[in-house]
């Protein structure tokens, strides 16, 4: 150990493809497992939901129109991006949630493997989901799924990398965009997180990432009426009914999420892809 | 008389074997329902043609223990190719009976009869026959390992297509192995109530489908069941959202159908012809009452003058009234409440300033009937451009460029159909993949079947009814 003083670091918020201070101008303390103080970190507010909501949906036209090609790439350079910063995601894991180097390695390696998994899958979704109908008549006729649009995140509380690019991952993997809460007390990985993406090829404004309280922003991503999706995985089990009858008002799509977090070590399937996309049939007549 | 005059060549209003009484149909049997009759009127005429029995609420829990009770001893454990089977059985019978269903539709519905019996009624035996063959092929549809039924659906269903959506949600509920408690609306009970008879003939195990009629208030203890473990609508986005309400925080799937406002866009290449046929078809087919509607017209400003020339002209052919006379091209409106929601809006575009045009058609002096009308100089502002009016009413727009046409057409919290009318094959593409709609329709409009997913983005609702991606609305995947 050296005398030297470290280099204190302030948080922010990633809105739009930039860091602003919550324009509330509210920070919270953020502690390790055993209530040791590791840094402040930015309390989003209303306005930084609405202000993240403008951002998504002014990027969701380029995003959404990238071809599957180029998003894949896009996506697993990100990847690459993240495996530059395993030490550090390593050490963050393991502050947050409390678990031993080892444990915080395989968590950080599980996530960045979760992540290519979804990259692999933005130029073969439509495959397996789209379909050429084979109708009564003379039309051609074909489904194709294509991006609900923009997605409100409340990340898991618990795990705080791994279960965040689980929710993630998949929604910007179907084309969509994203504004995400990141988990309450375990935020620095979301934070480096969103320093990876800035960093990296994802457009501006495609994710957005809000520290603070998903009980607190939840009820306004809801009730936004430019959001498309909901997923309340980090909302407490008992506030999930009241964010889905919120979601009603502009018919949301709200995704059914297990009471308890869910073993996100488990093996993906292709459940949050399908959640995030929309079935579109287009007919033409046959003829000469 | 002229020679292109048509005689009245009406259906016989007795191959509809109208009875006087029908009652619910719950575990198996038509039993006397506890809730207030009603009577069912033919709003082409305004004449009673049945009394219907009604379910109380706690005939919905009857009927919801009689499909759990199927579904726990009979249709869950039974294979797939069994259910098929069943499903063949009603496929063919819906086609036997074909001509009594569609004349019974009209009847009750108002509808015209070569609409019923040349799409209604065939296009619901091809959801039976379609979903038949997906019983015992689950695994190939691509939705996960192990796809396993959902256990009891409550269905809901509205008065526009009363046979066949009730086809589009008893199909696939039963070929994924789930049993149903169907509600048919109040309007227009009778299809229903005779496809209760096709389960009987079919012998399909009792309870593993149920038919209540009522008003709203059934609908709502079927959503609000404990044992009902999925819910599917169709109707307004209205009673959708009241929906997805009721069932947050529940366990229950859901998938809803809701309104639309479609745009149908016409460049000036298109073959104007074909594309007034097609307008034409977008939004009279049905009298208007279809949730996928070409409801806004948007014109390229270069064939606006054409198109709406060649549109009056072919509008003002379209023969209304007797909805058994095969030569009827419109029939009536389903209720006096619908006629007079019609008007209401219609009266909103004239004191919006919009221009009305309305068919110089005769018009029944009984019954429920508003002839075609076309509204130009129409603003996206005014309620006729952007609410559901549900009837043979058309709104007028124009554009410029293709990307004004985009925008004009994603103007709206719906996202069911959509049109397009050209003969430029990369900008038919290039549209169909700009326009945030479920069912986009190319140089055609108002096609549907059972192979083919349909169903809605945004406030048009979420799920959709139809081919593979249909499947997963009744499946644990």
């Amino acid at each position: 150990m050296s005398d030297r003083i470290s280099v204190a670091k302030t948080y922010k918020l990633y809105i739009g493809g930039k860091f602003p201070r919550s324009e509330s101008g509210r920070v919270y303390p953020v502690n390790d497992t055993k209530g040791k103080f590791l840094a402040n970190a930015a309390h989003a507010s209303r306005k930084d939901v609405r202000d993240a909501v403008v951002a998504a949906r002014k990027a969701f036209g380029g995003w959404s129109a990238a071809t599957a090609y180029n998003r894949g790439q896009v996506l697993y350079r990100v990847a690459e991006m993240l495996e530059g910063r395993r030490e550090q995601f390593v050490s963050e894991v393991a502050a947050s949630e409390g678990v031993a180097a080892k444990k915080a390695q395989s968590l950080v390696d599980t996530a960045i493997d979760r992540w290519v998994w979804y990259a692999g899958w933005t130029d073969k979704i439509a495959t397996v989901l789209g379909a050429a109908n084979p109708v009564a008549g003379p039309y051609f006729s074909f489904t194709v799924p294509e991006p609900t649009g923009v997605v409100g995140v409340l990340a898991p509380q618990q795990s705080s990398l791994l279960g965040l690019v689980s929710v993630l991952a998949p929604v910007l993997a179907t084309g969509s965009t994203a504004v995400v809460v990141s988990s309450a007390d375990r935020p620095l990985p979301a934070i480096t997180l969103s320093e990876v993406l800035a960093t990296s090829d994802l457009p501006g404004g495609v994710a957005n990432i809000l520290t603070g309280r998903a009980s607190e922003l939840g009820s306004w991503l809801a009730s936004h009426g430019d959001v498309n999706a909901l997923d309340p995985t980090g909302a407490e089990p008992s506030a999930r009914a009241g964010l889905a009858r919120e979601a009603a008002n502009t018919v949301k799509r709200v995704l059914t999420v297990p009471d308890a977090e869910p073993d996100w070590t488990d093996t993906p399937d292709i459940s949050r892809l399908r959640r995030y996309l929309e079935a579109k049939t287009v007919w033409h007549p046959l003829g000469v | 008389m002229g020679i292109f005059e048509y005689a009245p060549a009406p259906e016989s209003r007795d191959i509809a074997n109208l009875k006087p009484n029908y009652r619910p149909f719950l575990g198996g049997e038509f039993v006397d329902g506890n809730g207030e009759p009603l009577k069912t009127i033919n709003p082409a005429t305004e004449e009673v043609l049945a009394e219907v029995g009604t379910a109380s609420v706690s005939d919905v829990d009857v009927a919801v223990k009689a499909a759990r009770k199927a579904y726990n001893n009979v249709w869950s454990k039974m294979p797939g190719s069994e259910r098929a089977k069943y499903l063949f059985r009603i496929a063919r019978l819906i086609q036997e009976r074909s001509r009594e269903l569609a004349v019974l539709e009209s009847l009750d519905n108002g509808k015209p009869i070569k609409e019923s019996r040349d799409s209604d009624v065939p296009t619901a035996a091809a959801h039976f026959f379609y979903h038949a063959g997906w019983a015992d092929k689950l695994d190939y549809a691509g939705l996960g390992p192990n796809p396993r039924p959902l256990g009891v659906a409550g269905q809901i269903i509205p008065w526009n297509f009363p046979l066949l959506m009730l086809a589009w949600k008893i199909a696939p509920a039963l070929a994924t192995g789930n049993t149903v408690v169907l509600k048919p609306a109040e309007t227009t009970p009778l299809t229903a109530l005779v496809f209760a008879e096709i389960c009987q003939q079919a012998e399909l195990p009792p309870g593993v489908v149920n038919i209540l009629p009522g008003a709203g208030d059934i609908g709502q203890s079927i959503v609000e069941h404990g044992d009902v473990d999925k819910i599917a609508f169709t109707g307004s986005t209205d009673v959708g959202k009241l929906i997805q309400r009721q069932v947050a925080g529940t366990a229950k799937k859901l998938t809803l159908e809701l309104g639309g406002k479609a745009a149908n866009v016409v460049f000036d290449d298109a073959p104007l012809d074909q594309a007034v046929e097609g307008i034409v078809n977008g939004i009279f087919f049905n009298q208007g009452h279809v949730c996928c509607a070409g409801s806004r017209l948007l014109v390229q400003e270069s064939v606006a003058e054409e198109v709406m020339e060649k549109l009056k002209y072919r509008v003002s052919t379209l023969r209304l009234g007797d909805p058994l006379d095969k030569n009827t091209d419109i029939g009536a409106i389903n209720s006096a409440e619908q006629l007079s929601k019609i008007k209401g809006l219609v009266e909103s575009g004239d004191t919006e300033g919009a221009h009305r045009w309305t068919s110089p058609c005769p018009v029944p002096e009984r019954g429920f009937f508003f002839a075609p009308t076309v509204f130009s100089d129409v603003q996206q502002s005014m309620r006729i451009a952007r609410e559901e009016i549900f009837g043979p009413v058309l709104s007028v727009l124009t554009f410029r460029t293709p990307d004004e046409a985009v925008t004009k057409a994603n103007n709206t919290p719906y996202g069911l159909s959509a049109g397009i009318w050209t003969e430029k094959g990369s900008r038919i593409l290039w549209m169909a993949n700009q326009l945030r709609a479920g069912v986009v329709w190319a140089n055609t409009f108002n096609r549907f079947d059972p192979a083919a997913p349909f169903g809605g983005y945004q406030e048009s609702g979420f799920g959709r009814e139809g081919g593979r991606t249909g499947l997963e609305a009744y499946l644990n995947v």
